[in-house]
C-alpha cells in the first residue's frame, strides 16, 4: 500500500504552483518534519542496531546457503576443473543412493545413542550441584573444563581408549570376564564409541545450562513441596523438570543441530580405524556420518556438485528432525 | 536532547556499516611488479626437504626470496590446494602436486605452467622416465610437473622376531625368501605358525598397490582405468590377480588391519603385533620416530617381493595464477633438479626421482643406522629402476581406497572372502562415477 503511495507521487507530474514551498508554511512544517523523523527514527532505529547480525548473517550465512544451492545444481570437481549444468540430477542421485542413506541412518543412530543419555545425565548432574555443597563454584566450572579441551585431543585419547588390542575399555570387559569388542569395526559398537566422544565432551555445558535454570526456580516450591511430604525424588520429577521445559526444549534443538552435523570426533575415531580414507568413517562405512559423506564427496572425491546437494539434503533434514524433536518434547512435557 | 544522541548513533552505526561493506569488497589489489626482490611461496605438504636449497638459492639469485608454506598432512593440503586452484588464486608460485591428486588437475592443465615454455624439454634426461612421463599431460602436449621424490619400496622386518621364528635374518639371504608375492605369504603362514602372537603384515595396503603396479606394468600398462580413462577393474586381469593375491592375505590371517601413521600402528611399532611393513623409503624415518627405543636394533630392510614397486612420490608445478612464471618456474627446475634432490635427500631421505641423483655418492652411499646400516640408497635404487610406467586415471586413488577398505573389512571380518571381490568391483564403480 504504502509503496503504491510514493511511487505514485514519485511518478505522477506535480503542479507547478505547488512546488516551490512558500513561507507562511514553513512555521508550521518544522515540528512535522521533525515529528516524521522521530517517528522514523522509533521505526528504523531498532533495526539499525540489530542490523550488524544480520548484514553478517547474509554475508557469511545466506550467501553460502544460496551459494551451495546453486553449486548442487551443477556436476562440478574443483580438482578436475569440470562444471556442467545438471538440474536435479544431483537429488535424483542422492535419493536412490545407498551410501548417502547408510550415513544418514549412521548420524541419526549416533545421534540417538548420545544425545538420550546425555541429557539426562545433565539433568542429573544439574540437580546434584544445584543442592548446597562445599566448593560450588569449583565443581561447576569443573564441568565445563571438557569443553575447554580440543576435540581433537579428546578424540586421540577415546580412539587409544577404544583400541581393540590395547584399548582400557576392552581391558576393563576383560577384567570383568567378558570378550573384548572391536569397537573400530563393527557398527553399533563404533557408535558407542563415538557417542562417548561426544557425551564427554557436552554433557556438563548441558548441566550448566540447566543448572542456571534450576537457580530460577524459586525456592519456597520446594519448602511447600516438602512441607507436604514430597520426596525429593517427587519434588524433581514434579517441580524442577517441568519448570525447566523450556530449557529442555532449548538443549534439545541445539544437541539435534549439533548431532546431526556431527564430523570432528568420527573422522579422528576413523583416522585409528586403519581406513585408508579418514572420511570414510571404517572400512564398511559403519560410522560415517552425513558432513563426513559430503566432505568426502565434495573436497576428496571431486565432486563438489554432489557434495554440495548433500549439504542441502543435511539442510532439510534437521530443520524436520529440529522440529520432530521440538514437537515431540513439548508434548511429552507437560500439559499443554 | 535523547532523541538527537539517538539520530546521531543510528546514522553512526548506519555509516559504520556502509563503510565496512565498502572495504570488504575493495581490497585485495595484489602487488604485481614493483622493484626489490620478489617473494615466491611454495606450497608443499609433509616433509620436502627444501630448507637449505632455499638459502642456497637465495644466495645465488639475489632478487629472489623464497616463503615456504607447509601442511603437515595430504589430507589438509588437498583441500586447500583445490580450493586455491578452483578460485584462481591463494595458491603458492610453486606448488607440490602428489602422484594421488595429480591425474585429477591433468584434467585442468589450462590452469598451470606449461613448462616446456620454459626450457622444460631437455631436462627429460634427467629424470626416471616413468616419473617423466606421469609430470606430462596423456598426449604429450604440455608438461605440468617436474618429479621431486620418489617411494621405492622395500620391506621392512624385525630381525628379533625372524629369529624367534627359525627364519634367517641377514638381509641378503631374507630377500632371498620372497621372490615372489606367493613365496612371501608361504614365509608369512611359516612365520606364525611359530609366532601366532604377532600378525605377519601391518596391513592390505602396500600389498595391494604394489601387486597392481608390478602386474600392471608387466601387463597392459594401466590397471583401475583404461588409457581413455575408462574403468576397466573387473575387466583387467592385472587387477584381478593382484586382488586375488592380496585377498589371500586377508584371508590367512596374515596382517594386523592397521592403516600406516594411524596410532594403533605407532602403537604397534611398540609391540610385537606386526613382523613385516612393505616399507616405502620415506616410511624409514616414520618407523624409527614410533619404534624409537624399543625397536632400536631389531629392524632391517630386505628387498621387496617381485622386484620392483614405488608409493607415493611428488611433482612441483606453477599454477598460472603466479605473478612471476618465469622466475618460479627456475625455482621449480632447481628443486626438482639432480643437484636439488640430492639436497632434499640430505635433508630429509626423500629419495631422488633422478638417476643422476639416485647414482651420487650421497645418495647411493647411503646406510641407515637405525635399520641396522642397511645399504638403503642401493636397495631402494635397485627398486626404483626396475618400475614399469603405469598410466593412472584421475579417479585412480579414489578407487584404490574403497577397494582397500573392502579388503580391510574382510580382515575385520564384516565382509566374507567370497562376497569380496563382487564388493570390490561394486565399490570401484561407485568411487569411479
Amino acid at each position: 500500500m504504502r509503496m503504491n503511495g510514493t511511487s505514485r507521487m514519485s511518478t505522477a507530474p506535480r503542479p507547478a504552483g505547488h512546488a516551490p514551498a512558500p513561507a507562511p508554511g514553513s512555521g508550521r512544517r518544522r515540528p512535522a518534519w521533525r515529528a516524521r523523523l522521530a517517528r522514523l527514527d522509533l521505526k528504523t532505529a531498532p533495526y539499525a542496531f540489530i542490523s550488524p547480525f544480520y548484514v553478517v548473517f547474509l554475508l557469511f550465512g545466506g550467501f553460502p546457503l544460496v551459494y551451495t544451492v546453486w553449486v548442487s545444481l551443477h556436476e562440478w570437481g574443483l580438482a578436475s576443473g569440470t562444471r556442467r549444468w545438471t538440474g536435479l540430477e544431483n537429488y535424483r542421485y542422492l535419493l536412490s543412493d545407498a551410501d548417502f542413506w547408510h550415513a544418514a541412518v549412521n548420524t541419526l543412530g549416533i545421534f540417538a545413542v548420545s544425545t538420550v543419555p546425555q541429557l539426562l545425565v545433565a539433568l542429573l548432574v544439574a540437580n546434584a550441584l544445584n543442592r548446597r555443597m562445599r566448593a560450588a563454584t569449583f565443581f561447576r566450572i569443573g564441568m565445563v573444563a571438557p569443553l575447554v579441551t580440543s576435540t581433537a585431543a579428546v578424540a586421540i585419547v577415546f580412539t587409544q581408549l577404544f583400541d581393540h588390542d590395547y584399548g582400557m575399555a576392552n581391558w576393563l570387559l576383560g577384567r570383568i570376564g567378558m570378550d573384548g569388542v572391536d569397537w573400530q569395526a563393527s557398527r553399533g559398537w563404533s557408535w558407542v564409541a563415538v557417542s562417548a566422544m561426544v557425551d564427554w565432551r557436552w554433557t556438563g555445558y548441558n548441566a550448566l545450562i540447566y543448572l542456571a535454570a534450576m537457580q530460577a526456580v524459586p525456592r519456597d516450591l520446594y519448602e511447600a513441596a516438602a512441607i507436604d511430604g514430597a520426596s525429593r525424588l517427587r519434588q524433581f520429577w514434579g517441580i524442577t523438570v517441568p519448570l525447566l521445559r523450556p530449557t529442555i526444549l532449548f538443549t534439545v534443538v541445539v544437541s539435534t543441530i549439533g548431532g546431526l552435523q556431527l564430523f570432528t570426533e568420527p573422522v579422528l575415531f576413523g583416522a585409528g580405524a586403519g581406513a585408508p580414507d579418514r572420511m570414510d568413517g571404517g572400512s564398511t562405512h559403519q560410522f560415517q556420518t552425513i558432513t563426513m559423506y559430503m566432505f568426502g564427496n565434495a573436497f576428496g572425491h571431486d565432486r563438489y556438485g554432489y557434495g554440495a546437494a548433500v549439504a542441502c539434503a543435511l539442510f532439510v533434514l534437521i530443520i524436520v528432525f529440529s522440529l520432530a524433536n521440538f514437537l515431540f518434547v513439548r508434548r511429552a512435557g507437560g500439559t499443554r | 536532547m535523547r532523541a538527537t544522541m539517538r539520530r546521531g548513533l543510528g546514522t553512526a552505526m548506519a555509516a559504520v556499516l556502509a563503510g565496512c561493506l565498502a572495504a570488504a569488497c575493495g581490497g585485495d589489489g595484489g602487488d604485481g611488479g614493483g622493484s626489490g626482490p620478489v617473494t615466491l611461496t611454495v606450497d608443499v605438504f609433509g616433509e620436502f626437504g627444501y630448507d637449505r636449497l632455499y638459502r642456497q638459492y637465495e644466495a645465488s639469485h639475489p632478487d629472489v626470496r623464497i616463503k615456504q608454506r607447509k601442511v603437515s598432512t595430504l589430507d589438509d593440503y588437498k583441500p586447500r590446494l583445490q580450493q586455491w586452484i578452483a578460485t584462481g588464486s591463494g595458491a603458492g608460485d610453486v606448488v607440490a602436486l602428489e602422484e594421488g591428486i595429480l591425474p585429477a588437475y591433468m584434467q585442468q592443465r589450462a590452469k598451470f605452467l606449461d613448462l616446456f615454455d620454459y626450457g622444460g624439454r631437455e631436462l627429460e634426461k634427467n629424470f626416471l622416465p616413468w616419473k617423466w612421463q606421469m609430470g606430462v599431460t596423456p598426449d604429450g602436449g604440455q608438461l605440468v610437473g617436474l618429479g621431486t621424490d620418489i617411494g621405492p619400496l622395500g620391506l621392512c622386518y624385525r630381525k628379533d622376531l625372524f629369529e624367534k621364528a627359525g627364519l634367517p635374518t641377514e638381509r641378503g639371504e631374507v630377500g632371498r625368501l620372497w621372490p615372489t608375492w606367493d613365496a612371501f605369504l608361504a614365509t608369512g603362514q611359516r612365520f606364525q605358525a611359530k609366532v601366532p602372537k604377532t600378525k605377519w603384515l601391518d596391513g592390505p595396503t602396500a600389498v595391494l598397490r604394489t601387486t597392481v603396479l608390478q602386474n600392471a606394468g608387466a601387463g597392459p600398462g594401466y590397471s583401475f582405468f583404461d588409457k581413455s580413462d575408462k574403468l576397466v577393474f573387473d575387466s583387467n586381469p592385472a587387477v584381478r590377480s593382484a586382488f586375488d593375491t592380496t585377498l589371500k592375505f586377508e584371508r590367512a590371517g596374515l596382517t594386523a588391519d592397521a592403516s600406516v601413521f594411524t596410532p594403533p600402528w605407532q602403537t604397534a611399532l611398540k609391540r610385537d603385533t606386526f613382523a613385516t611393513v612393505p616399507c616405502p623409503s620415506w616410511m624409514l624415518g616414520g618407523i624409527e620416530e614410533f619404534s624409537g627405543g624399543f625397536g632400536k636394533g631389531k629392524w632391517d630392510v630386505a628387498s621387496v617381493p617381485g622386484g620392483s614397486g614405488y608409493w607415493g612420490g611428488s611433482w612441483l608445478a606453477v599454477p598460472k595464477q603466479t605473478d612471476h612464471p618465469g622466475q618460479a618456474a627456475e625455482l621449480a627446475k632447481f628443486l626438482s633438479g639432480p643437484q636439488g634432490q640430492v639436497g632434499a635427500f640430505k635433508d630429509k631421505n626423500t629419495f631422488p626421482s633422478s638417476p643422476q641423483a639416485a647414482a651420487d655418492p650421497a645418495v647411493a652411499g647411503h646406510r641407515n643406522a637405525y635399520f641396522g646400516g642397511a645399504p638403503t640408497g642401493r636397495i631402494y635404487g635397485a627398486t626404483a629402476a626396475q618400475v614399469k610406467p603405469v598410466h593412472l586415471g584421475p579417479k585412480n586413488e579414489d578407487v584404490r581406497q574403497a577397494v582397500e577398505n573392502v579388503l580391510i573389512a574382510v580382515g575385520q571380518g564384516e565382509v566374507r572372502p567370497d562376497d569380496a571381490w563382487s564388493k570390490a568391483t561394486e565399490a570401484a564403480a561407485k568411487a569411479a562415477r
